[in-house]
């Protein structure tokens, strides 16, 4: 398979998102965003059903919460998001070994890997709640869909970048091929790897919003059609904003993981 | 991963060989050739290479680059199969299991995992022989002191000089008490003035433990410096052109490298490599 499809991928995420020192100038710029979007909605004086306002929006988030509805949802495609990242990321490390150990494997396989990357995932989402049902499962499949490439090719490209004259230092220790993996590959994989698990964790929010749009009744992607038929533009807002979170979450456990199993990469250094 | 050495029948052990002689040789390469394919009748690498290696001896391998030094060094430490000819270790007991040598190997870079601390690193060949951690990590600390690296357990390779991640990488291949000690041009990336040091070093740790040696180099007064014998290979394919006994004194010291004597094996050398 030609894997330099994955640099277009990791280059996707700067290498160092994490801030170091304040969070004013974050808490500067949300409260700014926040000031600019309240002038907007004062000053053009939208109706509600087009532009709440963020006094509106909040209100409503308070409502949804206390109702336990926003809950309610957010826990569904909470689950839909893990179950489907823990799936796709369990298989595209699994497969990815094959391919990174076996070339004769590769060439099996890779033409049909490549081809499912030309399928957009909306397209065949629909195919997938039409054959796994409305239920959570159609959901956790396009996830896990989604995770999968992303997390495959990192593997497959970390696994091959694990440099020849440490598994030369493996071999004239004797090592066993278990040794070798728990030893040299899956330390020396990590940091490419938890690169795709970050573009993989993001991904799957938005499998669980496509699959949810296509045919459910719950989730927050359901939530924002529920908004739309409804015009309750603030619900919209209050479901975006939810899946931010969400999706931003995700983001910083990975990262968080990342900051725990590598620190031993030059960068990190504090 | 002993399959290419399992795979390959020339390389036997007699590791199993109840009490050795003194004056057996602890390696017996006889007759040796690698030819790598290239699509066109290979390429030849080694050519009926024949010597033998007595214990505690320290073996310099000196030659052109091109001449095989390295691949020599790859089929003794079991990583490429010859092609023709054997290879026999002759260990006091079985200690590498399976009945192979115990191999320390110190590569041209210091190899270290970036990911282990400079004392996991050293433990690594333990922790690969199930050695409980405990014991592992005293053994690994009386080596740290032996090669001067107090104080740097805890830091990452990172943070090494060339020169202290190559005293790691010697401490490593030392560290599971192997049978022989294989070095590939161990000092080559150092600067002249650390090498020199590090050679200094390397002639302490051997005495110390008094292991056999085998190291590739491509500096004729490093190997003189070092050497009991220096085996002289040929442009490639490499051949075995001069098996030199270096008669000087131990314990070497520096000023040695400006004797007559020095002066007059080194010309040998010389001489002999053009």
């Amino acid at each position: 398979m030609q894997i330099n499809l994955v640099n277009k991928v990791n280059n996707a995420v700067p290498h160092r998102l994490r801030r170091r020192g304040s969070l004013w100038p974050v808490l500067l710029s949300v409260f700014l965003a926040l000031l600019a979007w309240d002038m907007t909605s004062r000053l053009t004086n939208l109706p509600a059903f087009i532009l709440p306002s963020p006094l509106q929006v909040g209100e409503r988030f308070l409502r949804a919460l206390s109702d336990g509805s926003l809950l309610r949802h957010t826990w569904v495609t909470f689950q839909e998001v893990v179950l489907g990242l823990i799936f796709g990321v369990t298989f595209a490390v699994f497969l990815g070994y094959l391919l990174a150990k076996s070339p004769w494997f590769e060439r099996l396989v890779s033409p049909y890997l490549v081809a499912s990357q030309a399928v957009p995932i909306v397209a065949i989402a629909p195919l997938l709640v039409i054959w796994f049902g409305p239920g959570m499962l159609s959901k956790v499949l396009i996830c896990a869909l989604i995770v999968f490439f992303p997390v495959l090719v990192n593997t497959v490209v970390g696994l091959r970048a694990v440099p020849a004259s440490l598994r030369d230092l493996m071999r004239s220790l004797r090592a066993s091929h278990w040794q070798v993996l728990r030893y040299l590959e899956i330390p020396a994989t990590l940091p490419i790897f938890l690169g795709g698990l970050r573009i993989g964790a993001t991904l799957s929010v938005i499998g669980a919003v496509v699959g949810e749009f296509v045919g459910a009744d719950r989730g927050l992607g359901f939530l924002i059609n529920v908004g739309r038929g409804q015009y309750d533009t603030a619900l919209v807002f209050v479901a975006v904003f939810t899946l931010v979170a969400l999706a931003l979450s995700l983001y910083g456990g990975v990262a968080l993981l990342e900051s725990v199993l590598l620190s031993w990469q030059e960068w990190r250094r504090e | 991963m002993t399959s290419s050495l399992e795979r390959s029948p020339s390389l036997i052990s007699e590791a199993t060989i109840g009490k050795q002689k003194p004056h057996e040789p602890i390696l017996t390469v006889r007759d040796l050739s690698v030819v790598f394919p290239d699509g066109n009748g290979g390429l030849e690498a080694l050519r009926g290479v024949t010597f033998s290696v007595w214990p505690r001896e320290f073996v310099c391998v000196l030659g052109p680059s091109g001449s095989g030094k390295s691949t020599l060094l790859r089929v003794l430490a079991g990583l490429l199969p010859p092609t023709r000819g054997e290879v026999r270790f002759r260990c006091a007991d079985a200690k590498g299991g399976n009945g192979l040598p115990r191999i320390g190997f110190v590569f041209q870079q210091a190899n270290l995992m970036p990911w282990r601390t400079v004392l996991e690193n050293i433990t690594l060949p333990l922790e690969l022989a199930g050695v409980n951690n405990g014991a592992a990590r005293a053994r690994a600390r009386k080596l740290i002191d032996l090669v001067g690296l107090q104080g740097f357990e805890e830091n990452w390779p990172r943070d090494l000089s060339g020169g202290m991640a190559q005293r790691v990488a010697i401490a490593r291949a030392l560290i599971h008490d192997p049978d022989i000690l294989l070095l590939d041009e161990p000092f080559g990336s150092l600067d002249a003035l650390t090498r020199e040091r590090m050679g200094a070093e390397l002639l302490r740790i051997w005495q110390a433990h008094q292991k056999t040696v085998i190291m590739v180099t491509h500096s004729i007064s490093e190997a003189l410096f070092l050497a009991d014998r220096v085996l002289l290979l040929s442009a490639r394919p490499g051949r075995i052109k001069l098996d030199m006994a270096v008669d000087l004194p131990r314990p070497r010291r520096e000023e040695m490298r400006y004797t007559a004597k020095f002066g007059k094996l080194a010309r040998r050398l010389k001489e002999a490599i053009e």
